[in-house]
């Protein structure tokens, strides 16, 4: 607020009405590395995927574009492995997203007690979100590898028959989801962690005092508190779900997502159409399918939000 | 964050006890990763496997040094990710100060532009920016995987978050009266100032881009890859040898896992805090 006084400085120097000019323009040389580079690497590429996807693109001739209309969409919305990719990145976003969602809850609640040792239970649970996609799915692989696979071979040990954990349907995207689930708990755990921190104390003692219990207290202080929190990590770990990509590329190698495409995600499809089947145009009307997905579902956690929040008050 | 002092809960040994359950599932892979890392792909491929570490580590880095470039691998990634952590935080702390600090026409605009972007994963623009990168002449090279990451929407709204607390304005103000230039207040009082900020910035930033993934993928071939790119080669041969594939892996992670080791409480303390403001 003090800083828009520079006007009121005293002006007797004849220098001045430069260097006022100078200053109006200053906060924008601020801004320009940032936001050159945004518009032609950020910004620019987002709203031409909407062009490129109304033409027919090859990767070899990406210079070359024929306009198609919206035939690109009608094909997609026409092949079968378009609605399967859909349908698995949705149940693989609900498998991998609310447990860990859960999970994440409930530790965070045990690493705000009083605690010998807290900084290292959270650079701990951190772990994992310090590793690479590319790392911790070469790891699961070979954990869940059907064969020679470890829990394959402690299941044998209790007694139980091995799983196919990447021909099955259910199974492999259990998989895919526990890479997920793995990586992404302890991050959204340290996130639900610092919004129980902003919580006061004397709410959970007045609570103390009323004769709540531990878990009364979970239920009608901490999670109300923490709904903000709670709709920003679910928004968050949507948006994740809705473009993953790295882990069912890897989880047997190859784009088209298993042998019959078991848990093939949009992510993985967007990128068999273009860099597999070289159809750059095809692949840009699934990024902006993405796109409105991606927008219709923090439109809906945005309104069921504010109705959880109306019924409250 | 600093702890609440205030916190009103104690645990008992039953929270330790699950405490350190989780520490150990979150753990197990690494461990896992080293053990498969030091067998022989025989040993991996027997129906009891060994739960310890064996005797074939070095033998399996150096053959996954040979077989996916590993070498040259690190060596890009180290390149991709020091300048880009350079050019994010400079640029970050730039935006976010004049955000933070200073009036000017179609701030709040802009703010709201840049703050709006972050939900658009960048994965959406992929197609148009390979095309860039094509026309560039820019494929299979460094700069195509530099470029694009160069400045950061999150990047400039954390620093700005962390500005608008971490610098008072009275110090910009006494800059001003004192006749000095906005980039001289920008080096001596700002710069300063923003340094706990830029020092979290940076790390988040050389994290995410030495594990990044997608983008990479596509815009690099296996053979100048970074040492993600590397991973996914050294996965996809005919049969892959587990062992090398593992060695592969822990030789990709263990960079980052120092860097974590080292700063790890304060990583820790960066996410928290950008949550809070988030």
């Amino acid at each position: 607020m003090a800083i828009t006084s520079a006007a009121r400085l005293p002006a007797a120097d004849p220098a001045k009405p430069r260097a006022r000019r100078a200053g109006r323009l200053a906060p924008y040389g601020f801004l320009a590395p940032f936001f050159v580079l945004f518009a032609a690497f950020g910004l620019f590429p987002l709203l031409y995927t909407a062009y490129v996807s109304l033409h027919r693109v090859e990767l070899q001739t990406t210079d070359r574009m024929d306009w198609v209309g919206a035939q690109n969409y009608t094909r997609l919305l026409a092949d079968p492995f378009f609605w399967n990719a859909l349908r698995n990145t949705f149940t693989i976003g609900v498998v991998s997203t609310v447990p860990q969602l859960l999970m994440a809850l409930g530790l965070a609640h045990l690493l705000n007690y009083r605690l010998r040792g807290r900084s290292f239970y959270r650079v701990a649970m951190l772990m994992p979100y310090a590793t690479s996609v590319a790392a911790a799915t070469l790891v699961f692989a070979q954990l869940f590898g059907r064969d020679y696979g470890l829990i394959n071979w402690v299941l044998g040990q209790v007694g139980l028959s091995p799983v196919d954990w990447q021909a099955g349907t259910w199974a492999s995207q259990f998989g895919v989801s526990a890479i997920v689930t793995w990586r992404w708990t302890g991050y959204n755990a340290l996130i639900y962690l610092a919004g129980m921190q902003a919580i006061p104390g004397e709410l959970y003692e007045s609570a103390a005092v009323d004769g709540a219990s531990r878990w009364q207290q979970f239920r009608h202080v901490t999670v109300p508190g923490l709904r903000p929190t709670i709709v920003f990590t679910v928004v968050v770990s949507t948006i994740g779900a809705t473009q993953l990509f790295g882990e069912p590329l890897l989880y047997e190698g190859n784009a088209g997502g298993g042998i019959s495409h078991q848990y093939q995600t949009l992510g993985l499809y967007l990128y068999e159409q273009g860099w597999s089947f070289f159809h750059l145009g095809r692949a840009a009307a699934v990024a902006w399918v993405m796109f409105l997905l991606i927008v219709v579902l923090a439109l809906l956690n945005a309104a069921i939000a504010a109705r959880r929040n109306r019924t409250d008050r | 964050m600093r702890p609440n002092p205030r916190s009103p809960l104690h645990g008992g040994p039953l929270v330790h006890v699950v405490l350190i359950t989780a520490t150990l599932v979150f753990a197990f892979p690494f461990y896992w990763t080293l053990v498969a890392a030091s067998r022989s792909n025989a040993e991996l491929s027997s129906a009891s496997p060994s739960l310890t570490p064996g005797p074939n580590l070095l033998h399996n880095i150096g053959a996954a040094l040979e077989q996916a470039a590993i070498g040259d691998a690190l060596l890009n990634s180290l390149i991709v990710a020091a300048t880009v952590t350079a050019g994010v935080v400079l640029s970050s702390t730039l935006a976010g100060f004049a955000f933070a600090k200073l009036r000017f026409r179609g701030r709040g605009l802009l703010l709201a532009v840049t703050v709006a972007t972050m939900m658009i994963p960048p994965q959406l623009g992929v197609i148009p920016l390979f095309m860039v990168i094509v026309r560039l002449d820019l494929q299979n090279t460094l700069p195509s995987v530099i470029l694009p990451s160069l400045v950061s929407a999150f990047g400039v709204f954390f620093m700005r978050q962390y500005l608008v607390q971490a610098l008072p304005d009275e110090l910009v103000e006494a800059g001003r009266v004192d006749g000095a230039s906005l980039l001289r207040i920008f080096r001596s009082i700002v710069l300063p100032a923003a340094r706990p900020g830029m020092a979290v910035l940076g790390m988040l930033t050389f994290m995410a881009t030495w594990n990044d993934f997608f983008w990479p993928v596509v815009a690099l071939s296996s053979q100048n890859p970074t040492v993600q790119v590397a991973l996914k080669s050294l996965g996809q041969g005919y049969v892959p040898d587990q062992s090398i594939v593992m060695a592969g892996t822990l030789i990709g992670t263990l960079p980052v896992l120092l860097v974590f080791g080292v700063l790890g409480r304060q990583i820790v303390g960066g996410i928290m805090q950008g949550a809070v403001k988030g």
